[in-house]
């Protein structure tokens, strides 16, 4: 506890007559402490954040213990569906391959398409309700125009299927990760969008957003400099539970048969597990890992969003134990 | 007409969901390069309006008519980038309530160089040298630069309003309530800030307020609104301690005058409410308050007049009141002092 302000408490000749910039570090460095200490007060984010930092370096590190050879349909190490045991503790597919080592490696896929798609679909949000929560409250008629047509088109989207809507963009996108990517950001973007309109609407009813265009500050001016940075909070907590959606509907895609049939991710074990039979011959092994690595990941993500809200959020902070 | 500012016929009109509602009805103001403008009234008489109407900051469901010639330019007549460019650098406005004024989350430093960066009045590498200069001019360090508007007491971040304000060296600075929110003793550092940069810049100011006192120790002129229309205008002194028109007399003596032991035992308001403005009375709109109203006031609305008008009929006051118009009850003037007498007794 006491390391952090160690070298503060130390009295020395410098310390009486500190810069300001010091100073301000200083104060900084608190309050980062500050909600460190808070967020690590609540249990189910630590557990979240614990379990993310875990598979995070087992999937960056992952390359320099398997042998990717080894995940290849004619390099596969063991033979077809065979148990766990001490060689393969997850068992093997149908081709031989470990269902462990498949798992670690998908991790990959799995997370870079749920975070590159949470990117794509937080940036359109963030975008689309900006624009419509500026133009609504502060424009003419025409502005309240763009805003509404922006608002229909969010709603149209809104009320779609979103997994429907997404396979039917990976459909007739070329096949690859980087559709994938598209085809969920496209999709899950409104919920956000709708979250940042009501709070660009709140920040714009302050008054130093009056003040901003009386001295002379244009639309754009008014939503980079004064709105975006009084809205961000909003959009990083949201970014964190989307995060577990992505994942959720990139793991979705790829069982539909929908993903990159080339890489490895956690909804193609399982379409392959699928299809190879696994499931009415009861191969446990190669159905379970990938369904509770969907879900571990999902909710780890959830607890770190839901944690990081509360922190952030003064009135949710009494509740959260 | 050489003026700095110089406003005329000018009508606010708020489109209300019963109807239309006017804000302003037909004003006029003249500011010189150099001169202070006090505007006082109580709330909903249009002074806020008159302010925001000046840079057309108004909302759109605003109808302005009338002329605003600021440095001969008629600002209702802009197109939106001329308009751009004359905010803040033409005119400047010293906000009420400099804690919601400024943006949490970004440093006054940052926030002072706003209309600077907007502008381009200076080079970006000398935008830091000038935040620090205006700081010191509104005698707060430099170092403060870097702090967010939390670290700040409320009479430093109105002071950074007023460094915001000064940032363009604009032509003109309209306060509205700068000080309202502030402790006196604040209020007064702050007053005396504002009346040094006037003295030595030369720049016009429009000072809005609700406080007699504060626009009296101010400002060279003052102009009383009621309903949307200036009742009484002339030199500030004038106004505050010899008031004609009757409600500018009982804005006068609802301050207490300290060393006068009779208006601390006979405080006095004004009864009743400002006139709706959505449906005024008929004739003078100030009749039902007023107590020395007379029959007729109930048939004109008297337009200013000058008050004590010197032998070629002209004066440095003018007061919209029958009681100080030519050839009515008592004749010029005379009502008005009597009323003053009234008020103060």
């Amino acid at each position: 506890m006491s390391a952090p302000t160690g070298p503060t408490d130390t009295p020395t000749t410098d310390d009486v007559v500190r810069s300001p910039r010091a100073l301000a570090r200083a104060r900084r460095r608190e309050a980062l402490g500050r909600f460190a200490r808070a967020y690590a007060r609540n249990r189910a984010g630590m557990f979240g954040l614990a379990s993310l930092l875990t598979i995070g370096v087992l999937a960056l590190t992952a390359p320099l213990f398997i042998d990717p050879a080894h995940l290849t349909v004619t390099g596969a190490p063991g033979g077809s569906l065979e148990p766990p045991s001490a060689e393969f503790p997850l068992g093997t597919d149908n081709f031989g391959r470990s269902v462990l080592d498949l798992i670690i490696w998908g991790a990959r896929v799995s997370l870079t398409v749920g975070l590159l798609a949470t990117f794509v679909s937080v940036t359109l949000g963030t975008l689309a309700g900006i624009t419509a929560g500026h133009f609504g409250s502060s424009g003419g008629l025409a502005g309240r125009l763009v805003s509404s047509v922006i608002m229909r088109v969010t709603d149209w989207f809104l009320v779609l299927p979103t997994l429907v809507l997404a396979v039917a963009l990976a459909a007739v996108l070329p096949r690859g990760t980087g559709t994938i990517i598209l085809a969920i950001g496209l999709t899950v973007w409104p919920p956000t969008a709708r979250l940042v309109r009501a709070q660009t609407l709140a920040v714009e009813a302050r008054p130093f957003v009056e003040r901003a265009r009386a001295l002379g500050g244009g639309h754009a001016h008014v939503m980079g400099w004064h709105v975006l940075p009084n809205v961000m909070p909003v959009v990083l907590a949201q970014t964190t539970l989307l995060v577990a959606t992505s994942i959720i509907a990139e793991s979705t895609l790829a069982f539909l048969g929908m993903g990159d049939p080339t890489t490895i991710s956690w909804g193609g074990i399982l379409q392959a597990a699928r299809t190879s039979g696994a499931i009415s011959a009861g191969i446990w092994w190669y159905i379970v890992p990938p369904g509770l690595a969907i879900a571990v990941v999902a909710l780890s993500f959830t607890l770190c969003g839901r944690a990081f809200e509360s922190v952030m959020n003064p009135r949710l902070r009494g509740g959260s134990g | 007409m050489s003026g700095l500012l110089d406003v005329r016929d000018l009508h606010v009109t708020y489109a209300g969901s019963g109807g239309d509602v006017p804000a302003v009805r037909g004003l006029d103001l003249a500011l010189d390069p150099g001169d202070t403008l006090g505007v006082a009234g109580e709330s909903g008489s249009g002074k806020s309006t008159v302010a925001l109407a000046l840079l057309r900051l108004l909302p759109a469901t605003a109808r302005v008519t009338g002329h605003i010639l600021l440095e001969g330019e008629d600002v209702l007549g802009m197109k939106w980038g001329r308009l751009r460019a004359v905010r803040w650098v033409g005119a400047s406005v010293v906000f009420q309530g400099a804690m919601h004024s400024l943006n949490p989350v970004q440093r006054i430093g940052d926030q002072i160089a706003e209309p600077l960066i907007l502008h381009g009045t200076v080079r970006p590498n000398q935008v830091a040298s000038r935040v620090a200069e205006l700081l010191e001019q509104v005698g707060l360090p430099a170092s403060r630069s870097r702090d967010h508007p939390h670290q700040l007491s409320g009479g430093q971040r109105q002071r950074v309003m007023i460094a915001m304000a000064l940032a363009c060296e604009p032509r003109l600075i309209i306060a509205d309530e700068a000080t309202t929110a502030l402790d006196v003793m604040i209020q007064a550092q702050i007053l005396a800030l504002l009346r040094g940069l006037v003295e030595e810049t030369g720049i016009g100011m429009l000072m809005i307020s609700h406080d007699l006192s504060v626009l009296a120790a101010t400002c060279d002129r003052v102009a009383v609104m009621y309903a949307g229309r200036i009742v009484e205008e002339g030199p500030a002194r004038d106004v505050v301690h010899r008031p004609a028109h009757p409600y500018a007399s009982a804005l006068s003596a609802a301050f207490p005058k300290i060393g006068d032991p009779a208006s601390r035992l006979a405080p006095r308001g004004l009864p009743g409410d400002p006139p709706d403005p959505a449906d005024p009375p008929s004739g003078c709109v100030f009749r039902p308050r007023c107590a020395v109203a007379a029959s007729v006031c109930a048939t004109v609305d008297p337009p200013l007049w000058p008050v004590h008008p010197e032998n070629d009929g002209r004066s440095d006051r003018r007061a919209a009141c029958v009681h100080v118009g030519p050839g009515v009850a008592g004749g010029a003037g005379g009502a008005g002092e009597i009323s003053t007498e009234e008020t103060s007794r």
